[in-house]
């Protein structure tokens, strides 16, 4: 796979507040790439990096071989879509799109032809003469990404494009989004705060979190094999608990040891251990490798959400059993359940259910993606 | 909604109220007499004499003249200040340009005009000029007017652009200049039109400041509808009146059809709603 | 060198804000100062304060209606007139003038459009003709009496009375009122009435506890745009009042004519300090109301 674009060693501050703290990353050519991280990680400014509006204080932009640091956003073949669109509101849904090809002083019919065209994969045919502001969000979307696709760019930089759409439109989007970027075979950079968006659209996904980059990797390898709990706990759901590796393939947690898949640690290594919600199986008690007492169900429609103490600490599992509250149950782990990973400063941040609630959950999260 | 008959009533009262003046203005212009009170007959009398007074045209040409120049002066002047005011990141610098801008507006013309020629007087005195007032006294004194109401109307367009605008232009192939060209400069454009009408109409109309800023021979059309209101005054005034109220009448219909391009995006707006 | 690109931008606004900065500092800031000069100063520009201690000692004879004298100070009358005046005027502009823009607020959208384009078209008609008309109207021979005559009624006199120097003011500067009401009202969101009727809110105290409150900053502004106005002009005590009622704007007029510039300055100087408390007293009116006090 060929690299397109190159990172290296970014740093970005501004009034003194560090952004990106050496920040180094690639990407190939004709990938979905999905910068991931709560809001203020620095994942847009490494797109505006990319798309030429903010300059690196600091290291290296190459684009295709070649260091573009100082080329002005016009001059890069990389064009965005921008958060709340960015469509000129004195041109109509044609003249948008057709705006790359008109600076370019390309031929008249040619730019009728090219902006149908594009129209028409976008689904718009026929909207040419509607005044941008009178189309829906997801209809001007689907207009900025027309126009940003229009000439050809080897790159396509994302801004959160979905971010103002409600739920259902967002899922469709999701969808045509990547059918879009097989067809035309565009690398896509795509920022979200959405960690459902990303594990389902991405080839790669950039975990970034306080200007850092967290871990890179497929969807699959950041669920499941998170680097550290912050990775652990943002895609996801998990347990977090403290454990020790005792030596290679066995981990001792929750007063229990286990059998498990990972190696490589020092002996008697304290590590976080991380277990999904859905890999931990309710057993009867006499198989079971621990105990502990149910104390909350929430019925979540495919499954339970239930809560269970073990030793004081609250876990959260996912079950299609039916579960009582109050309830003693036994849980038994499967070795490939279980996944190690090395202390970081994250460790003891997340990963405890023991304050959960499905309100507080809302209720910190207002605004949130789920509501609409 | 339909109105209630008694609101009916009041609206006409309040509206016979505004327009009795005008009415009986337009109608006594065509007075074949010279009587401001007693109807005649009618003639176009007042027009042709009105024709005649080489000295009043000449102070239509003067206002004219005028008011082009400061429109012209204080749009360009205006607009740009408009687009650095928006920019400022300096919240003492913003506040300060508020408070400037505010105080044309809300001092009364009558400070404005003498704060203005005590001192042309005072810097023509240290030129050792008997006087100093002229046109170009009037000239400056019409843009720092017209100037507040050129940023008020630009302004707002700026603030409710979207900033990713001309960032999106850039992205899209164009220079930082032709971002500005082709993006921001349409989006600011309705502002600017009717920045600019403002201006020209207060130009037309000022009396109050110019009184203080005229001199050395150069007078408006306001300034000589002063000193001939001094004597008494014959319906060729209100023939001037007359014509000057339906010039102004079409700029104020040409800034509404500028208006109406505001009102279609409101339309579109609503449209979306329903989209939505 | 990358931030060299966007200082350089930002450098461009900058600029572009230089030559109003430039020209509101010559032109607004540095002229009220020459007010403030003049002010303090005698014809040889030596501070003084001459120029005060006349406007609040000087004296004249004024005649009353029954032919007896009695000394007034000058300055002082014409200063407590002019705001006398303006105040009435102003009043009179709000109660004529807050009732309709509450209709045309709650009109249809196009007669909305239709009666505030009515409502401003007088402001474009040169005020000193639309007061000359007055002028015209009112006097004693003049369209009002003509019609009063025919319907049987007895003359008026009301031209060179106060009475007519404030039809003037209100007829001038009444569309400043309607306006800022107005726009503060069309806005108001509909379902707060609704939620106040909900509520339990008869007409006159959805009226008084919501409606009036809401619009109390375009009532504020339309005060403001009467009031100064109203308080300083000069052309309309002239030709309704005959010149009998010297406002303060005559005042300043007369003593500009009269090439008494110092003493012209330190009467404006006097105007603008009265105006700073009266907006003072508005803001503190204002916010009070609007945010409830602090």
């Amino acid at each position: 796979m060929k690299k397109i674009i190159e990172l290296k060693n970014i740093s970005k501050s501004f009034d003194g507040e560090k952004i990106l703290d050496n920040i180094s990353l690639y990407i190939n050519d004709n990938e979905f790439i999905t910068l991931l991280g709560p809001s203020g990680c620095g994942k847009t400014t490494t797109l505006r990096m990319i798309g030429g509006f903010t300059q690196p204080d600091e290291g290296d932009v190459i684009f295709m071989g070649e260091r573009i640091n100082d080329t002005p956003p016009h001059k890069r073949n990389i064009n965005t879509v921008f958060q709340k669109y960015a469509l000129f509101p004195h041109l109509n849904v044609f003249e948008n799109v057709a705006f790359p090809l008109r600076q370019r002083r390309v031929p008249k019919n040619e730019i009728n032809e090219k902006v149908n065209q594009m129209l028409s994969l976008v689904m718009l045919s026929g909207f040419g003469n509607r005044s941008v502001t009178s189309l829906s969000g997801g209809q001007q979307q689907r207009v900025a990404i027309a126009r940003a696709l229009i000439s050809h760019p080897k790159v396509l930089l994302l801004d959160e494009p979905l971010g103002a759409l409600d739920l259902k439109l967002r899922k469709d989007m999701q969808q045509e989004l990547k059918k879009i970027q097989k067809s035309t075979g565009i690398t896509f950079v795509f920022v979200t705060h959405d960690q459902e968006e990303a594990l389902s659209m991405s080839d790669t996904i950039v975990v970034m979190n306080e200007g850092k980059i967290q871990q890179i990797g497929t969807p699959t390898d950041i669920y499941n094999e998170p680097k550290n709990a912050f990775v652990a706990d943002f895609i996801g759901e998990s347990n977090i608990v403290d454990g020790v590796m005792l030596e290679d393939y066995k981990v001792r947690f929750a007063g229990h040891t286990f059998e498990c898949l990972d190696t490589g640690f020092g002996k008697n290594e304290p590590v976080d251990v991380v277990i999904r919600p859905e890999d931990v199986d309710i057993v009867p008690a006499q198989e079971a490798m621990l105990n502990g007492l149910v104390t909350s169900v929430t019925f979540m429609g495919v499954h339970n959400e239930i809560i269970v103490d073990i030793a004081g600490f609250k876990w959260m599992i996912q079950t299609t059993d039916s579960v009582d509250e109050g309830a003693h149950i036994g849980l038994s782990l499967d070795p490939d359940a279980i996944h190690i990973m090395k202390k970081s400063k994250y460790s003891g941040m997340f990963g405890d259910y023991s304050s959960f609630s499905n309100e507080l959950e809302e209720l910190s999260n207002p605004g949130g993606e789920e509501e609409e | 909604m339909k109105m209630k008959l008694s609101s009916k009533i009041y609206t006409g009262i309040i509206f016979a109220f505004l327009f009795a003046p005008i009415l009986i203005l337009l109608i006594f212009s065509f007075n074949e007499s010279k009587s401001l009170s007693v109807f005649s007959g009618f003639s176009f009398k007042w027009y042709r004499e009105l024709l005649k007074d080489r000295n009043t045209l000449e102070t239509v040409r003067n206002t004219l003249v005028l008011a082009a120049s400061a429109t012209a002066i204080s749009t360009v002047m205006g607009t740009a200040a408009a687009l650095g005011i928006d920019r400022l990141r300096s919240r003492w610098y913003r506040a300060a340009m508020n408070t400037v801008t505010d105080i044309p507006m809300t001092n009364p013309d009558i400070i404005t005009g003498i704060s203005l020629m005590l001192m042309f007087v005072f810097v023509g005195r240290l030129f050792g000029a008997s006087t100093s007032l002229s046109f170009w006294t009037m000239l400056i004194s019409h843009v720092t007017f017209c100037l507040p109401y050129v940023i008020m109307q630009v302004l707002p367009k700026l603030q409710q652009m979207d900033k990713a605008l001309p960032e999106a232009a850039m992205d899209l192939g164009c220079t930082p200049m032709q971002a500005f060209f082709k993006v921001e400069l349409p989006e600011m454009l309705p502002g600017i039109i009717t920045g600019a009408i403002m201006a020209f109409t207060l130009s037309l109309d000022d009396f109050v400041i110019s009184y203080f800023t005229s001199g050395n021979g150069f007078e408006t059309l306001p300034i000589r509808i002063y000193s001939m209101t001094k004597k008494t005054v014959t319906p060729k005034m209100y023939a001037l009146a007359t014509i000057i109220f339906f010039v102004t009448m079409s700029l104020l219909l040409i800034s509404n059809l500028v208006d109406n391009d505001d009102s279609r995006k409101l339309r579109d707006r609503k449209r979306k709603k329903r989209n939505d | 060198m990358n931030r060299s690109v966007k200082k350089g931008k930002l450098t461009t606004y900058r600029a572009a804000l230089m030559p109003y900065s430039i020209w509101a500092l010559l032109f607004v800031l540095i002229p009220l100062l020459f007010v403030a000069y003049y002010a303090f100063t005698d014809n040889s520009f030596q501070f003084t304060m001459e120029n005060f201690n006349r406007f609040f000692t000087a004296t004249s004879n004024l005649k009353n209606d029954d032919g007896t004298v009695r000394e007034v100070h000058t300055y002082l009358l014409i200063f407590m007139r002019s705001l006398k005046l303006a105040v009435i005027s102003t009043i009179i502009c709000l109660l004529m003038g807050y009732p309709i823009a509450y209709i045309i607020a709650h009109a249809g959208p196009k007669a909305q459009k239709t009666m505030i384009t009515l409502i401003m078209i007088p402001m474009w008609m040169n005020f000193l003709i639309r007061t000359y008309a007055w002028m015209t109207i009112l006097q004693d021979t003049g369209i009002l009496n003509n019609l009063l005559g025919l319907l049987g009624i007895k003359p008026l006199h009301i031209i060179g009375t106060e009475t007519a120097v404030v039809i003037g003011m209100v007829y001038d500067y009444f569309p400043y009122m309607v306006l800022p009401i107005y726009s503060i009202m069309a806005k108001m969101d509909d379902k707060l009435i609704e939620a106040a009727r909900d509520l339990g809110c008869g007409s006159l105290s959805v009226l008084r506890r919501v409606i009036f409150p809401l619009s109390l900053p375009g009532v504020i502004s339309g005060v403001t745009m009467v009031l100064i106005p109203s308080i300083s002009t000069f052309y309309i005590s002239q030709k309704l009042g005959n010149g009998k009622f010297f406002l303060i704007g005559d005042a300043i007029e007369g003593q500009y004519v009269a090439n008494n510039l110092h003493f012209a300055a330190a009467i404006a100087f006097i105007l603008m300090g009265i105006l700073l408390v009266c907006m003072a007293v508005l803001k503190y009116v204002t916010t009070r109301h609007v945010y409830g006090g602090e």
